[in-house]
């Protein structure tokens, strides 16, 4: 197993990685009651957005303020550039008021990505909660368009209710594949829901794959994927095969301004796809 | 087609039991099928009986007046349905509903007590593979409560 840290980064290839470039919403799709999948295309002509899956882009709302927001769309059609948000706050809020035909800036993609690389040959189980599932959307697309370069794909998804739940069409279309696994699990419901009801780390002892070979992506809040990794050990996958997102605040996006430092690494840079091997002394510590 | 004692030695739950410990378990067993939307127990009810899940899932609902039934968890094939039979006063704390046709194995709570007071090794094999489902389900119940997926 090769770590990818530092190499991964793409901050290095971005010639002005301070100035955001003008982008143009081409479509707001509504996904949840509170979150939106934006589509976005070049204003300067440019044919593509390319990236890796996992990275993010820093999002700014002219007048308001800069977010970073992982890009959800697909690696391999870099000709529209997707990115999926909730409405949480001051900048968040004011992105959804945004329509068809508005700008937003963008600077990126920053970050490092899923190893879809190097995990090719092993089952892959990708644990994704709530928004989480957004950063993890493009390393599926991988799979699935590689599909013969992987053993199981295994998909668990878990929300908070069912009307939570991103992406319903496409997880649909992917759970009628026979050659995907995917399991949703919502935290409660009270309407007409066929299907599992708990919290998704339930969902692990009952899968089948084999953990000396695997590899696992997990993206949600840090207390799920704290209690993710604890079952995938139980099952056996190893430290070195598990991989998690982090979040920490963001500013500079290029490693300069010290806000999303997690110990000695920077999410923005080092981050915020993470080996777990190289970061369990700092996983669920407080005040890092 | 699998017999009854095939079905429990092969249950993750009895994984490694003792074969002697599954005869004496096996006297206490009846199979059982439910129908899609068919209650299998309710809240404050005797508690008679625990389920292995052969095929099929049932969820646990808790009836509130205001939101009617809230389903609380889901219980599908290689789990077990209740542990109420265990602990006085046996009474349901949950409504449980097949959600899809089920066929379980249910075993004889009053039937199984009493094996357990015979043969007290028995009961506390049963006691540690409960305490395992119990200890799990909490800490599950305890990340439902968090609601981490909140706005926070
Ligand atoms: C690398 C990275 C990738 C990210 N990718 C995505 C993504 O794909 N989609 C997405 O929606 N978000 C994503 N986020 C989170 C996103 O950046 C924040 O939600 C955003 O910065 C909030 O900014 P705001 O100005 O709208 O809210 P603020 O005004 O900063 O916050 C307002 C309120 O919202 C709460 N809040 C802030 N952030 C979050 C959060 N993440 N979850 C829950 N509550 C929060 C705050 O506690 C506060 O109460 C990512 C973050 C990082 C670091
Ligand atoms: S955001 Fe500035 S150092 Fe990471």
């Amino acid at each position: 197993m090769v770590f990818i840290e530092e190499s991964y980064t793409m901050t290095n290839v971005i010639p002005q990685p301070m100035i955001p470039e003008p982008f143009r919403i081409r479509r707001m799709l509504k996904e949840t009651h509170d979150t939106y999948t934006i589509e976005l295309e070049s204003t300067n002509g440019a044919d593509g957005f390319p990236f890796s899956a996992g990275q993010f882009n820093m999002l700014y709302v002219f007048g308001v303020g800069e977010v970073p927001i992982s890009i959800s769309g697909n690696p391999e059609k870099p000709q529209s550039l997707f990115h999926t948000a909730r409405f949480v706050g001051n900048v968040t809020k004011a992105m959804f008021k945004l329509r068809r035909g508005d700008v937003l800036g963008i600077r990126g993609p920053f970050g490092s990505h899923w190893p879809v690389d190097e995990a090719v040959g092993n089952d892959v189980v990708i644990v994704a909660g709530g928004i989480g599932l957004a950063p993890l959307r493009p390393a599926l697309y991988n799979f699935i368009s590689h599909r013969e370069k992987y053993g199981k794909i295994i998909l668990l998804y878990g929300a908070r209710t069912p009307e939570d739940l991103l992406y319903k069409r496409e997880l649909e279309q992917w759970r009628g594949r026979f050659d995907l696994e995917v399991n949703v699990i919502v935290d409660s419901t009270t309407g007409i829901w066929r299907g599992n009801v708990g919290v998704v780390t339930t969902l692990i002892p009952e899968i089948q794959f084999d953990p000396l070979h695997t590899t696992a992506m997990i993206c949600g809040p840090e207390v799920m994927m704290r209690y993710t990794v604890k079952e995938l050990q139980n099952c056996g996958v190893k430290n070195e095969n598990i991989y998690v997102s982090m979040e920490r605040n963001m500013k500079c996006g290029i490693c300069l301004c010290g806000h999303c430092q997690l110990g000695s690494k920077f999410v923005c840079k080092d981050g915020p796809v993470f080996c777990y091997d190289h970061i369990k002394e700092l996983f669920g510590k407080r005040e890092i | 087609m699998q017999t009854l004692k095939q079905y429990l030695e092969e249950h993750p739950f009895f994984k490694g039991i003792k074969p002697h410990h599954l005869e004496n378990i096996l006297g206490c067993a009846t199979s059982v099928q439910f129908d899609a939307g068919q209650y299998i127990l309710r809240e404050g009810e005797e508690a008679n009986n625990f389920y292995i899940i052969i095929l099929g899932k049932v969820t646990l609902e808790i009836f509130t007046p205001d939101r009617g039934p809230i389903n609380i968890q889901t219980i599908g094939e290689g789990e077990v349905l209740g542990w109420s039979w265990l602990i006085p006063p046996y009474h349901w704390h949950y409504d449980a509903r097949a959600i899809e046709l089920t066929r379980a194995i249910a075993l004889d709570g009053k039937c199984l007590r009493n094996k357990c007071e015979e043969d007290h090794d028995l009961g506390y094999e049963l006691l540690k593979r409960f305490t395992h489902i119990i200890t799990s389900r909490l800490e599950a119940t305890r990340l439902q409560l968090l609601d981490v997926y909140g706005v926070h």
